[in-house]
């Protein structure tokens, strides 16, 4: 059983990665494909080597950037979902501007971030943070606004106040959705982050890559997707491992017994 | 009109007046959507009234009553919890439990434990609610019901959902019960035997509006025994509460 689950989770994944990597190599090598357009694997893990002690400063500073982005908008998500699904007025209320909110292409925020707070991680976490909160408020409020009225009958009929509802059955209950959302805020996080590296910042993988393109330093892009993507697997893995660790109640299926 | 320490009255949907001695199992019975679940919301202070008095224990109801105790058909148990957790719920709401909760958790937890293994729960008390069968769900609920001894068990179609074994076990557990602890049992049912099987008075309800149109004491000695249900008087009494209801063929 134990043997069987390791080969899934972790050979499965593995198998598949090194078969992409060396399609790539092959049909770089096969197609004569130019450094400037597509670096093979080898050339991309090479400048990764080479070039590992800025990269790995610049991944750093992306990575707390990300993560305090991500906790401001845990926190202001979680409390500003819970406000929104206390009541159904607050909901109507505040959702419209919200969906406003969101609509905006964060992009075209982080001119004005740099504007207020100059060049520098601000503008990475502010950018993170915006991105991010979003679903967190719309899981949570849909956890708190979809109870089922019948649950909430056990405690109103014991004289429980709307305070000990939400405490007792609402928020335990999307704490499903709130862990979900976290996922989706994760990755949401890094994509703010590093949108804001690209557009103006003095550090960061972002920022790195933008730099390497500029001295046509191809494989140094590469490499710093690579980077990317295997940051964006961690922080993702965190998330959802959280997930499962407090909301297994939810999973039963594929996690009781 | 109230219900009271000896004998009293409670007055909800329409024209309904019913009377409710201490200790006293009543079954209240009816054709579907005859507001039976709406006089019991009534009564529990769940729903308030739109007209006319209500009171129980000569006080009108105006909200929730902490001296009732609820069980619905589903047993919405809360799925986070295990089962004791579930159990303990109502002492982490109603004073007071409450504002002792922190000192006495372990007491509390004990009683919990306590109550499930009189139902027939021991070694499913750690069990989350999934994990649990449906009759099993059930009897923890009705053990949420009465955690925080209540003086009034209120009970909603709480087998309706259950298959006939099942739910004939759970009418003895419920029977156990009540005669362990004296509770006053208020149970709204469409199931005749499962009333007749019940309940000390057992009050038919008409279709809409909601009125009783008879109030039958049910003669039979207690405890009764499931065999009760096979014999003539016991078939009788069923008959004729089911020529009341009047359903057309």
């Amino acid at each position: 059983m134990e043997r069987s689950v390791l080969a899934l989770r972790v050979l499965s994944p593995a198998a598949f990665t090194v078969t992409l990597f060396v399609l790539w190599e092959i049909a770089c090598r096969v197609l004569n494909v130019p450094l400037t357009i597509l670096p093979a694997p080898s050339a991309v893990f090479g400048a990764l080597w080479q070039y590992r002690a800025p990269i790995a400063s610049n991944s750093i500073v992306t990575l707390w950037t990300t993560l305090a982005g991500f906790l401001m908008a845990t926190v202001f998500g979680l409390l500003l979902g819970i406000l929104v699904g206390w009541h159904r007025a607050i909901y109507a209320g505040l959702y419209p501007v919200m969906i406003g909110f969101n609509s905006i292409p964060k992009v075209a925020v982080v001119p004005v971030l740099i504007l207020w707070f100059g060049l520098g991680e601000i503008p990475a976490i502010l950018t993170a943070f915006l991105i991010s909160f979003f679903p967190i408020v719309v899981n949570v409020a849909t956890g708190l606004a979809t109870v089922e009225p019948e649950m909430e009958d056990v405690l109103r009929a014991l004289g429980a106040s709307k305070l000990d509802i939400v405490r007792k059955i609402g928020i335990p209950r999307s704490l499903p959705y709130f862990f979900g959302s976290l996922k989706v805020a994760i990755t949401l996080a890094f994509v703010g982050a590093v949108v804001s590296e690209t557009v103006g910042s003095n550090k960061g993988i972002g920022k790195l890559m933008l730099d390497a393109q500029a001295s046509f330093q191809v494989p140094i892009v590469f490499a710093g997707l690579l980077v990317l993507a295997f940051l964006g697997i961690v922080l993702y893995g965190l998330t959802a491992a959280i997930e499962q660790r407090f909301t297994g109640w939810a999973f039963r299926g594929r996690s009781a017994n | 009109m109230g219900y009271g320490r000896g004998a009293a009255a409670v007055r909800a949907v329409e024209d309904v007046s019913l009377s409710i001695a201490r200790g006293e199992f009543v079954a209240v019975v009816g054709p579907s959507g005859c507001g039976k679940s709406s006089l019991m919301k009534l009564v529990s202070g769940l729903h308030p009234p739109l007209s006319g008095k209500l009171t129980v224990e000569g006080q009108p109801v105006r909200g929730p009553l902490k001296s009732v105790g609820m069980a619905f058909q589903n047993s919405n148990l809360l799925p986070w919890r295990s089962a004791t957790d579930n159990v303990l719920l109502p002492l982490e709401i109603v004073e007071p439990y409450r504002s002792r909760m922190r000192a006495e958790r372990a007491a509390y937890r004990d009683k919990a434990v306590k109550l499930l293994e009189s139902v027939g729960l021991a070694g499913f008390t750690a069990k989350f609610p999934w994990e649990l069968s449906g009759g099993m769900q059930q009897r923890a609920s009705i053990c949420r019901a009465l955690i925080h001894e209540p003086d009034i068990l209120m009970l909603d179609e709480p087998f309706a959902a259950l298959d006939a074994f099942t739910r004939e076990e759970l009418w003895c557990a419920l029977r156990d019960l009540q005669a362990a602890r004296n509770v006053t049992v208020m149970l709204v049912t469409h199931d005749l035997r499962e009333a007749v099987f019940l309940a000390d008075t057992v009050y038919v309800m008409s279709s809409r509006p909601g009125r009783i149109v008879r109030r039958c004491e049910v003669p039979i000695a207690r405890p009764r025994d499931l065999e009760v249900t096979y014999t003539e008087p016991f078939q009788n009494i069923v008959h004729e509460l089911r020529g009341l209801i009047g359903a057309r063929h």
